[in-house]
């Protein structure tokens, strides 16, 4: 949160991310059609707004589920090329137990891989992906829903190819660490990223084309059994991240779950920067957030029409002729 | 291992894609002919036939030269390598005589099982050594798909960690040897339906199994969307005293699969195991009525199941060829309306008793 108020020059104190926070979540009934749920820090879990009410009752009104982020961050693997795994699980059922209690239904714990020459390495892959097994499994059995978050991050020059094969190669492991911990998959969603080459690769793919790279590689990895699969958003930009959910949703591949986002920055961007600390700004600001929300809503039906211009056609024509998947 | 280097072609996946979609093409599934000669003598022997040569080829021939419409439920034909090589009584290979009905070929590539020293008693299969030399042998011969036979067993003590693990190590290498000779594989993850154990306990195996086979399959870089499932439906053990209605056994299964199966596999082949031919139907098609998403197609390969009543018709006898005819395609055009959730028995049709007691007793 730092990082994001720094951008706007805003002090980081707790009131200013608290005050923050309530541009969200005084968001109107119109974010319920788009908004299905809330990942919370543990800080805003218990705040409150102006009015006393507590954050968690506010977005509990909305009828919109509460969630918490419960992983402790990133350690390294020794004898890595400065690979991580993610700390969290010592006395997490206690934590989720009491999350349960100051209402929090879904949780999320996010690994990190990265690729490049010599990563992902088996090591990375197989201690990550028993993490993510650990923690869903804790989390089942405190009547929490496990977001199960492998993030393979954008970093690097990688073509789309690449990202696509180490995005199977990642999801499978995932999927077979839940299986060996017996997780109950129905109670689950998948936060992956999308397949997306490098942020430094010299070519360009159009949205069709990684929708085609991510609809294919989920297939052969996410078991149907899996309800939906909310997308981060990672480096991409607001519009970007609708216009390739969009076109995921518009894949002519057979999808069993639903395919939605779970968005930071692509979310708050523009209601950040609207808002920059000033009490004034926040109703425009709440409207800007309540803008991309409902435009990534549309997308996850596969219903945004971006203003931009028309890849139609020619988009589609590209990812037919290149990239056999 | 983070770079991939391509196992297949875009051509090569586009065949192998084009291929396993024929086979399980809507309405269609497989029929199981790859009997081995002794396992076609334990046929043999029931219907008080000599295990020849001939009368192997003579029951083939019936069973192949049915009527072309058979092309509407029939999308598969496995064969053994004796059978491959056999003639119809108009001197035409077999598998030409199938491949002319619009039916793919393939063909049973492992060669039995061989013990697990250290477990009780548990198995692996063999066949890997000059498989690459034998699948590109039976490609040039007509044959465009194979079928590997893996079995576990449920016991209180098995399957093990080993047998699982050393099974779906078998069944990816020879999937990915078979794919690259332009072979679809049919992977035959058999678990048994031997024993006592209830519905619930199968489930449980079979989705461990499921998960190794598609774990191994993955880490062995074998192209999905080109393979076949043929596993066994979830039922309970022989000898489980508790009886389950088609509908919990369709649910059981579905729950499995969705919880194993990626969606990019195109179809699921059931093996019928021990069950009788309308049993094999009556499952299979409640199996494609079960409420659950199912974004495979969910048919049959078959082998008992589709040829029982016809090598009963037939007992060894010429004269009976018609009825055994009659017979395989009976069961044929059943199970063809099963794969698609199309089968009303005749029997006993009190659905609604059926539905009430697997929503009541079973949780999956």
């Amino acid at each position: 949160m730092a990082k994001r108020l720094n951008q706007i020059g805003v002090e980081n104190t707790e009131e200013h991310r608290r005050q923050y926070r309530q541009v969200l979540f005084s968001a109107d009934s119109r974010v319920k059609k788009c908004i299905g749920g809330v990942i919370f820090f543990h800080e805003t879990l218990y705040q409150k707004g102006d009015d006393g009410t507590p954050f968690v009752q506010t977005i509990k009104d909305k009828g919109i589920v509460v969630g918490i982020k419960v992983d402790k961050g990133v350690v390294p693997l020794a004898g890595t090329d400065g690979e991580t795994t993610t700390q969290g699980l010592d006395g997490l059922s206690e934590r989720c137990a009491q999350y349960k209690k100051d209402g929090a239904d879904f949780a999320k714990w996010r690994c990190v891989l990265k690729i490049s020459e010599h990563t992902p390495s088996a090591l990375a892959i197989l201690e990550n992906a028993n993490v993510l097994a650990r923690y869903a499994s804790i989390c089942q059995q405190n009547g929490i829903v496990p977001i199960v978050e492998p993030e393979i991050l954008p970093d690097g020059d990688h073509d789309l190819k690449r990202c696509q094969y180490v995005t199977e190669k990642v999801l499978a492991a995932v999927y077979k660490a839940l299986s060996d911990h017996h997780v109950y998959l129905e109670g689950t969603l998948l936060k992956p990223n999308m397949v997306t080459p490098g942020h430094s690769c010299p070519t360009k793919y159009s949205p069709e084309e990684i929708a085609m790279a991510t609809v294919t590689a989920l297939r052969r990895t996410v078991p149907p059994a899996v309800p939906g699969v909310t997308f981060l958003s990672g480096g991409q930009s607001e519009e970007e991240a609708s216009i390739n959910l969009n076109a995921i949703n518009n894949c002519p591949l057979a999808r069993p779950w639903a395919l939605t986002f779970s968005y930071g920055r692509a979310l708050q961007a523009s209601a950040l920067s609207a808002w920059r600390g000033q009490r004034d700004n926040e109703n425009m600001a709440t409207e800007e957030f309540i803008k991309r929300a409902e435009v990534n809503g549309l997308a996850a039906l596969g219903k945004y029409e971006d203003s931009g211009e028309d890849s139609g056609a020619a988009g589609q024509s590209l990812y037919v002729a290149n990239h056999a998947y | 291992m983070t770079h991939q280097f391509p196992a297949l072609s875009a051509e090569q996946k586009k065949a192998l894609f084009e291929t396993a979609h024929k086979i399980v093409a809507s309405g269609k599934g497989i029929l199981a002919a790859d009997e081995s000669v002794g396992t076609m003598g334990n046929r043999l022997q029931r219907i008080n036939v000599e295990n020849t040569e001939e009368n192997r080829r003579a029951f083939r021939e019936i069973l192949f030269s049915s009527d072309a419409s058979i092309n509407q439920s029939i999308g598969g034909v496995i064969f053994f390598h004796e059978t491959l090589y056999q003639k119809d009584s108009s001197g035409k290979l077999f598998p030409d005589v199938i491949k002319n009905k619009g039916i793919v070929v393939g063909i049973k590539l492992d060669k039995g099982t061989a013990p697990l020293a250290g477990t009780n008693g548990e198995t692996s299969i063999q066949g890997l050594d000059g498989l690459a030399e034998r699948c590109a042998q039976y490609k040039k011969d007509g044959v465009d798909f194979g079928k590997w036979r893996a079995v576990l067993k449920i016991t209180d003590t098995t399957p093990s960690q080993l047998a699982i693990q050393e099974n779906a190590n078998t069944l990816a290498r020879y999937a990915s040897i078979c794919q690259q000779h332009g072979l679809v594989p049919i992977v035959e993850p058999e678990i048994l339906p031997d024993g006592d154990h209830d519905l619930q306990r199968c489930q449980y195996v079979t989705e461990k199994v499921l998960a190794a086979v598609y774990k191994a399959l993955n880490d062995h870089h074998v192209y999905l969307e080109g393979t076949l499932l043929k596993p066994n439906m979830v039922t309970a053990g022989l000898s489980c005293s508790k009886k389950y209605p088609p509908q919990e056994v369709a649910m059981a299964t579905v729950t499995a699969l969705l919880r194993t199966v990626p969606a990019a596999v195109p179809g699921i082949c059931f093996l019928s195991g021990g069950q009788s031919e309308e049993e094999a139907s009556v499952n299979l098609n409640a199996i494609n009525l079960c409420p659950l998403p199912k974004p495979w197609k969910l048919t049959f390969s078959y082998g008992r199941a589709l040829q029982a009543s016809a090598l009963a018709a037939w007992s060894g006898k010429s004269a009976n060829k018609k009825a055994a005819q009659e017979a395989f395609c009976k069961r044929a055009q059943i199970n063809g309306l099963a794969s698609k959730g199309q089968y009303v028995t005749s029997g006993k049709g009190d659905m609604a008793a059926m539905k009430s007691l697997f929503t009541a007793s079973y949780i999956y």
